[in-house]
């Protein structure tokens, strides 16, 4: 398959975001899957910001494990990435201000400075963040991209600020790519451009959407990473589909008010991650409680606390499993990629409302912000809206309505408030089948038993109607990956490169967490020859959740938990040390001394050094072998000191500067 | 103008007798909400009373309405999101001053700048009852209860002080020792276009032996009362608000008519969502997918 991928780097603020949309938007229309994912950090200006976009001519899965061409804005990108860029691929550059050590990137590799304040001369005056529009003339050429599908997009892009910005735009790019065409060839991708147009879109964005087309009316939120995109969308679409979007004082109110909503009658949901989920948790218990139909979304990110709020982890199972106190029953569903995000929202909704009972969605960084390519048809606009059993008529003569009639389903159909005759009260004490409570005055031992069982009972005629989980890849294999949420596309990835590398491996799946699917899964995993779990966290929260649900222990385990999704070689290289019975190093690696060597420079150092050559010396600094680091200025390239740095624990034992560091 | 047929009181009698101590103020707010509400001729299926927890949020439990019993403090944010989804019922909160003052004071002070048609009754008796008798948030100081036996070291909060101040567009206090009184604020704040609070002075008869009867029948007096009151004036409302001591104001402090948050919604204005159709009609589903290309 063809295919190429395409880094971008730079600060906050350096109109990063826009230059990859741009990118990303020319390579779609002209047919191509697309798979991006960006590693950013909770700043607006400033940082590394790592975006990275994934092409080719199939449908890709992941980002992938590749770098072909780089488009570095600022000097630590260079530095940082250029090495990594594959023979055969190029490093693109501001040579105005950026210098690109030839200690920096691998033979093969085609360095292309670009002389950015030359190129713009002759176009009057330009922002500054024009220097990314020249780069990506460039890209276009070096890739063989349409330069007439990137005017396109540029102009859709800025037609609301006039033609004369589009037009400036326009001209910008074809600078760049003009330059490009007349000093370097192209790098030799030669494309079938289908010109299909396909959506690329994210899991938030098709969470939204695939909720409104379900038929959500209320929707609340309060900011927070990584689900504020739900809320963004949700609120800009809110007049043309009808829909209530709240943002709130806090997540309490969020919760209780989506609670409200649902009871009333309204298709209601809400969004947060994890530390909002934390504060929504007695709200998932009284939707329980008073069986009001309700979705929750919580989209994991690094956690505990405040933890890494714009990176990824799949950290919270144990939260959603946990949240709230007493025993309820709730549906807990985490979909793997962007479609199934679509049809999970329709989903959660029909099964609220028949269920009558809380949904959690459980999401992440990942899948909510990653935009891919899906096919045109992939987002199907008639979803079925299942409102379960609703009671719209109560004749007058017909007795009390029950509004928790004791049933074989455990369904109480439900009238919805202002149905004539039927009024009752939902309340967060037991109650029993009129809403009486059994708490205070008259309480019922027997009467709490039927009510308990009958609202757990819900759960067994859920579990009959969620798909079991099935066996995705060859039956007969060696190893089998077990993931569940968003992992699913990597895994997947990762199982054909085993596979090609002569390890038969295949994958089991998991979106539906609660209610479980116990026997099915105990069934496929008693057949299955070794079980390795795959999951973003330090403890293997699914892993312990499956042994829970079906006695079975996973034989091992790649877990990840440094911020940043899998990538598939990551998976693949585990596997491989685990067939051949390695045990897990801990250890820092070269790459990882070099981060942290960057970590210290932009906390202490300023921006004046970088990391040279390491090495790992045993014994010399501390009671465990250290990375010596050597950090070199910048500019004269001279050796300013070494960083040590513990193998083992990580830690920053000492900086021995030569003489004294400048700091800028 | 339509014409409002008046409805029994009996109309909102619930199988359930209160559970509230012998004498407890709770018994006459539960009253004065049903002459209210009978008074506006409100039928049952169209009156949402919404509850969180304490002796007084057991009150949806005794009347003929719908109701939630919701949780503790969380009664004014579930109240919401019912008005969002039918603003055709009338919603009443009815909770207590550790509910509504205590723990659930956040969403309080935000509805009230929110402005939804609301009436949010708190039936503030100045103590903790249903724990049994420790200080809460309109405790005044010095008073000993069981978690401030050297008393109470906090200031009390003043509650219509700060719903003046927060935005609120009817502000008003009654006493259940005035039902007659009480019943006709309650209606205003029903009839009020807005978010209406409602501060009931509810004597708890077991745990608070300061706050009596007695004590307010000593104190209290009616602004209506008073001919130079003028309760579209902010600043004259906000020093009522201060009056403690020998006397203490009853009726409405404050009114203001303010657009309601619910007509700044264009969903809201096809009528309630729960009546609304599902789903997205395929011409705009397509237009919102062109977005994404």
């Amino acid at each position: 398959m063809r295919e190429v991928t395409l880094g971008i780097g730079g600060a906050a603020g350096d109109g990063l975001d826009k230059t990859g949309d741009t990118f990303a938007k020319t390579a779609s229309r002209l047919g191509l899957y697309l798979y991006a994912y960006n590693s950013y950090q909770s700043i607006i200006r400033g940082g590394h910001i790592w975006l990275r976009v994934r092409m080719g001519e199939e449908k890709v899965y992941s980002h992938g494990d590749h770098l072909n061409l780089l488009i570095a804005l600022n000097q630590d990108t260079l530095e940082r990435h250029a090495r990594e860029v594959e023979p055969g691929g190029a490093v693109l550059f501001n040579s105005d201000k950026l210098t690109l050590d030839s200690s920096l990137f691998e033979s093969q590799v085609l360095p292309v400075p670009m002389p950015v304040r030359e190129l713009l001369k002759p176009l009057g005056k330009t922002l500054p963040v024009m220097q990314n529009t020249v780069s990506l003339g460039a890209a276009i050429f070096l890739l063989g991209l349409d330069f007439e599908m990137m005017a396109e997009v540029l102009a859709d892009t800025f037609q609301h600020k006039g033609q004369e910005v589009v037009n400036q735009n326009v001209q910008v790019a074809k600078a760049g790519y003009n330059y490009a065409k007349e000093k370097f060839v192209p790098l030799g991708y030669e494309w079938n451009f289908s010109r299909i147009r396909r959506p690329f879109i994210t899991g938030n964005e098709a969470m939204a959407l695939g909720a409104v087309a379900a038929g959500c009316k209320f929707y609340s939120a309060y900011p927070m990473t990584p689900a504020s995109t739900i809320l963004h969308w949700m609120v800009a679409h809110a007049d043309r589909c009808g829909i209530v979007v709240k943002q709130c004082e806090d997540e309490i109110a969020v919760a209780n008010m989506a609670v409200g909503a649902g009871l009333a009658g309204a298709r209601s949901m809400c969004a947060t991650s994890g530390g909002g989920f934390a504060l929504m948790t007695e709200a998932v218990g009284q939707a329980g409680m008073i069986e009001a139909p309700v979705v929750f979304i919580t989209v994991q990110r690094g956690g505990p606390s405040t933890g890494i709020p714009t990176k990824t982890e799949q950290a919270d199972l144990n939260q959603a499993l946990g949240a709230s106190q007493g025993d309820f029953p709730r549906i807990i569903m985490a979909p793997a990629d962007v479609t199934e995000a679509y049809y999970t929202a329709a989903e959660a909704l029909n099964l609220a409302d028949k269920y009558q009972l809380p949904v959690i969605i459980l999401s992440d960084l990942l899948l909510s912000e990653h935009p891919e390519t899906i096919e045109r048809d992939a987002l199907k606009p008639d979803l079925v809206i299942d409102r379960g059993q609703l009671v719209t008529e109560w004749p007058e003569g017909n007795g009390t309505y029950k509004r928790y009639a004791f049933t074989e389903s455990g369904i109480s159909p439900r009238a919805l408030p202002g149905t004539k005759n039927t009024v009752y009260v939902s309340p967060t004490d037991d109650h029993d089948e009129e809403g009486i409570l059994i708490s205070d005055e008259y309480t019922s031992p027997p009467v709490r038993r039927k009510v308990q069982e009958k609202r757990m009972r819900k759960l067994e005629g859920a579990l009959k109607e969620l798909p079991p989980p099935q066996i995705e890849g060859p039956e007969d294999a060696d190893i089998t990956l077990v993931g569940w949420g968003s992992c699913r596309g990597v895994i997947r990835e990762a199982a054909e490169m085993l596979r090609s590398e002569g390890i038969a491996t295949n994958q089991l799946h998991f979106k539906y967490l609660l209610p479980f699917h116990a026997k099915e899964a105990l069934e496929i995993l008693n057949g299955c020859r070794k079980t390795i779990g795959v999951e973003v966290n330090y403890t293997g929260q699914f892993a312990r959740h499956l042994r829970s649900e079906t006695g079975f222990s996973l034989d091992d385990m790649v877990l990840k938990y440094d911020g940043e999704p899998f990538e598939p070689a990551f998976i693949v290289n585990r596997v491989k040390e685990i067939v051949r019975g390695e045990s897990l190093s801990l250890e820092v690696t070269r790459e990882e001394a070099q981060e942290i060597a960057y970590h210290y420079i932009r906390t202490h150092l300023g921006n004046s050094v970088r990391p040279a050559s390491m090495q790992v010396r045993n014994g010399a600094s501390a009671e465990e072998p250290t990375w010596s680091i050597e950090l070199v200025s910048r500019k004269g390239g001279e050796k300013t000191g070494d960083l040590i740095v513990g193998q083992r624990t990580g830690s920053t034992y000492a900086w021995q500067p030569v003489s004294t560091v400048s700091r800028d | 103008m339509e014409m409002t047929i008046s409805l029994p009181i009996s109309t909102y009698e619930s199988i359930i007798d209160p559970d509230w101590c012998p004498g407890c103020g709770d018994f006459g707010v539960l009253r004065g909400v049903k002459m209210a509400a009978g008074k506006l001729g409100i039928k049952p299926e169209e009156l949402f009373t919404v509850s969180g927890i304490g002796c007084s949020s057991n009150l949806p439990g005794y009347i003929h309405a719908y109701g939630v019993h919701s949780l503790h403090g969380r009664a004014v944010a579930v109240a919401s999101g019912i008005k969002f989804a039918n603003q055709d019922m009338n919603v009443v909160i009815t909770g207590g001053d550790g509910d509504g003052y205590g723990i659930g004071l956040g969403h309080f002070v935000h509805a009230m700048r929110r402005n939804l048609d609301l009436t949010y009754i708190v039936m503030n008796n100045q103590i903790y009852g249903l724990t049994t008798g420790q200080a809460s948030p309109t405790t005044m100081k010095e008073v000993r209860t069981k978690s401030t036996p050297r008393g109470n070291a906090e200031m009390p909060l003043n509650p219509i002080a700060l719903a003046i101040v927060s935005g609120a567009t009817y502000v008003s206090r009654a006493f259940s020792g005035e039902p007659r009184h009480m019943a006709d604020v309650i209606a205003g704040g029903i009839a009020h276009k807005g978010f209406a609070l409602v501060d009931v002075f509810s004597p708890c008869v077991t745990y608070n032996k300061i706050n009596t009867y007695p004590w307010f029948k000593k104190r209290v007096y009616k602004l209506e009362d008073d001919p130079d009151y003028d309760a579209t004036d902010h600043q004259g409302a906000l020093t009522r608000a201060y009056e403690w001591g020998d006397r203490i104001p009853l009726g409405l402090f404050y009114r203001e008519e303010q657009p309601t948050y619910e007509e700044s919604e264009p969903a809201m204005k096809e009528g309630p969502l729960v009546h609304q159709k599902l789903g997205l009609e395929k011409e705009l589903f397509d237009d919102l997918m062109e977005e994404f290309v």
